[in-house]
């Protein structure tokens, strides 16, 4: 099995799904939820009404609320975001909800200072970039044995990168259509991704290390496609242990406000086993034969 | 193979009853056998997250402008006056945590009191007490001081009306102890006593302005102006006023828990209901059940004898994660589940790997003691770097939760680091010690049924 022959056939698919989501992102923006961007989601519940959204927009306009959206979800709550709310306000708004329509009940309420919010944005990516420097450089000291060792860890971070645009991208589109959101449940299922991508890539790597030992004068690119071959079936049954665990993840967050979870970890942790084979090893690859010299040239040097 | 098979075996077993113990009791008690006092008494019942019961968080920061430097020491004054204060409340098992430099997270379960809890916190009165010179102010006026003002505010524009800023003497950490006392006359008074730093300024600025008036802020807003009839340089002196026993009560209570070292500002509110929490708690045990079912059958299915000894030690895993969460006291909350998914994870995978490598090296043609020699050996640089990868990330993530007040992040590299260490002894030394054995016992010939291959 060839697979590194058609490297830039899996480059183009990867960029097929990823470019659209990315043009989405940057056109219309980050659908960033207020656990970023600060503001307040209130989540409640009437025993005996169903009042249209309007009316509780009406009722948070009256309190001098602004950036009010109102969203019912499968279950008949209301979910409905605002600005930053004070706690007293919350108070105002909750007797005025019982005054003018029923009784409600909290399901859930977030308020977040939109300081906070953007602290944590830029906090968030260093230490993920932080972590990835460190990453780097722990494989290129792992590796050091062999080779242009530091081309180990720099493409293990551009498959992850490649993960997390992937992930990046699905939700932007889910966003559009869907309503989806970045909020702390994408964190969580960002990190996942993560760190199963960063393990998949190292499994890869390690075959290359061994091989690379054994046989001196294999071509790399052989030698590299025969480590990936070497550790299929692998990669194959640990990703049907996440793909289940996927499922679990599914049963365990069923619920409608939170299918995005599902999905999103879903796309990510096969993107994270796909990278390891079709983007971490072929970027090795790329790197050791310098194609770029040759990708602006005549289509034939590639292939 | 390997040595000392039946001493691991041991060890294992010791290790499971320890962990069982600890899994299945929700009070570890160990009696002296000499007599009857208890060497060891220790509470080790699991304590879930507000995602999974239900409650309150709030995010306190420091009211100071960025670039205000807050004192360590402040902060966690602050920080116990506010557990002190809730605590009053009556409600349990608060939690209230400093979280980096400048902020402070409060855990509250259950939702009874939420009120109560989010009134007090929001008074979270700093204390001042203001020169206003010849001027005495009413209780209930707001003034200006100069304490904790940012650039912005002292900058005023040509032609608004400037409001007058007070200097402020000091504030509430100044003071150790308040209390209602009564005078000559049998009228009320608040007595008080300063710190020695406290007693100093005190005194030195009631020596040069007796006859003016001290004005007592909490908040910028006036409790209370009285006059200075004489100089207080002793650290100890009083406040006299027309007080009824009530409103002096009321007053020492202001200026005792009002005695914030550091202004503080709810940044951010967190209600989880409490059906909510029940419902996510509720899935993630019947998504746990079923997850493991359909791991531990497609192991044994597809890696036959192998598979069945790594599913026995994804057991033991469970048990003994499960333990050490209840000895240390890690909170369990859904991203913690998400970090627990992601190291048993990464526990199957080590077994994968090393049964992977064993196949492989059967097919090659090497004998089946030869084969899992090979198989721990060769697998086992990439286990230890793909783990090492993954504490390296949570390490850092860690850092980033804690010092933020990310409770969401911090709870999901916590399990995820402690899952990883111990998925590793259950891939490396569990399942390899009973491989081991199950290989001595059943001398396995036929590759084909046992292995699978």
């Amino acid at each position: 099995m060839n697979i590194l022959g058609k490297r830039y056939f899996f480059f183009g698919l990867s960029l097929i799904i990823i470019i659209p989501g990315l043009i989405v992102l940057f056109t219309g923006g980050l659908p960033l939820s207020i656990d970023f961007t600060g503001g307040s989601l209130l989540e409640v519940s009437f025993a005996n009404q169903s009042p249209e959204p309007a009316e509780i927009i009406a009722l948070y306009e009256d309190a001098n609320i602004k950036d009010v959206q109102v969203q019912t979800s499968e279950t008949g709550s209301y979910i409905i975001r605002s600005e930053f709310l004070e706690n007293d306000v919350r108070d105002t708004v909750l007797t005025t909800m019982k005054e003018n329509i029923d009784e409600p009940t909290v399901i859930r309420f977030d308020s977040v200072g939109p300081s906070i919010g953007e602290q944590v944005t830029s906090r968030g990516a260093m230490a993920i970039g932080v972590a990835a420097v460190l990453v780097v450089l722990f494989i290129a000291w792992s590796f050091r044995g062999i080779e242009n060792a530091f081309r180990y860890g720099i493409s293990a971070i551009l498959a992850m990168l490649h993960d997390v645009a992937l992930i990046f991208s699905i939700t932007a589109i889910g966003g559009l259509f869907f309503g989806w959101e970045i909020d702390s449940l994408f964190l969580t299922a960002l990190l996942t991704v993560i760190g199963f991508s960063m393990q998949d890539s190292i499994v890869v790597f390690d075959r290359i290390r061994e091989n690379a030992n054994i046989h001196r004068r294999l071509e790399y690119e052989t030698l590299v496609n025969h480590s990936i071959i070497q550790t299929l079936q692998r990669s194959i049954n640990t990703q049907l242990m996440t793909v289940e665990f996927l499922l679990l993840a599914l049963a365990m967050f069923g619920g409608v406000t939170l299918r995005q979870f599902s999905v999103v970890l879903l796309v990510g942790l096969m993107s994270g086993t796909y990278s390891s084979i079709f983007v971490a090893a072929p970027i090795l690859v790329v790197w050791e034969n310098k194609e770029w010299k040759t990708w602006f040239r005549r289509k034939t040097a590639t292939a | 193979m390997i040595r000392n098979v039946y001493t691991r075996l041991l060890v294992i077993l010791v290790i499971l009853g320890l962990a069982l113990w600890i899994d299945l009791n929700d009070n570890l008690i160990i009696y002296n056998p000499f007599n009857d006092t208890r060497i060891l008494d220790k509470n080790v019942t699991t304590s879930l997250g507000l995602d999974l019961r239900g409650g309150l968080q709030v995010l306190l920061e420091a009211d100071l402008p960025q670039d205000v430097d807050v004192d360590a020491d402040s902060m966690e004054t602050a920080r116990s006056i506010m557990e002190n204060r809730t605590n009053a409340l009556g409600v349990s098992e608060n939690v209230l945590q400093l979280a980096g430099d400048r902020r402070i997270v409060g855990e509250f379960p259950g939702l009874d009191k939420t009120d109560e809890v989010l009134g007090t916190i929001q008074q979270t009165g700093l204390l001042e007490f203001v020169d206003t010179g010849d001027i005495t102010f009413p209780p209930g006026s707001t003034i200006e001081t100069d304490f904790a003002v940012s650039g912005e505010s002292t900058a005023t524009a040509e032609g608004e009306e400037v409001t007058t800023i007070y200097h402020t003497i000091m504030t509430g950490k100044d003071l150790t102890r308040v209390q209602v006392g009564q005078d000559q006359l049998g009228q009320y008074i608040i007595q008080f006593e300063l710190t020695s730093e406290g007693a100093d300024i005190f005194g030195a600025h009631t020596t040069a302005n007796t006859g003016k008036y001290l004005t007592i802020v909490l908040d910028k807003q006036v409790i209370s102006s009285p006059i200075i009839n004489e100089p207080i340089t002793g650290g100890e002196g009083s406040i006299s006023g027309n007080f009824t026993l009530e409103s002096a009560n009321e007053l020492v209570k202001l200026l005792r828990y009002g005695s914030l070292p550091v202004p503080l500002k709810v940044v951010e509110t967190r209600i989880i209901g409490p059906t909510l929490g029940e419902d996510s708690l509720n899935r993630s045990l019947i998504a746990g059940l079923v997850g493991m079912t359909i791991v531990i059958l497609f192991m044994g299915i597809y890696y036959r004898l192998p598979g069945i000894t790594a599913d026995i030690s994804i057991l033991l895993y469970a048990a003994i994660l499960f333990a050490v969460f209840k000895l240390i006291g890690v909170t369990l909350t859904l991203p913690g589940i998400a970090g627990i998914m992601l190291s048993t994870g990464s526990a199957l995978d080590a077994n994968i790997l090393v049964f992977e490598r064993m196949k492989e090296e059967l097919r090659g043609g090497k004998s089946l003691k030869q084969a899992f020699d090979q198989a721990w050996t060769r697998a086992w640089p990439s286990i230890r770097d793909s783990n090492i990868a993954a504490l390296i990330t949570s390490g850092i993530l860690y850092w980033f939760g804690s010092s933020f007040g990310a409770t969401i992040v911090k709870g999901f590299s916590l399990t995820l680091a402690l899952g990883i260490v111990i998925s590793l002894f259950s891939s490396l030394y569990i399942t390899r010690t009973l491989l081991a054995l199950a290989l001595d016992w059943f001398k396995p010939r036929n590759l084909e049924r046992w292995f699978g291959i």
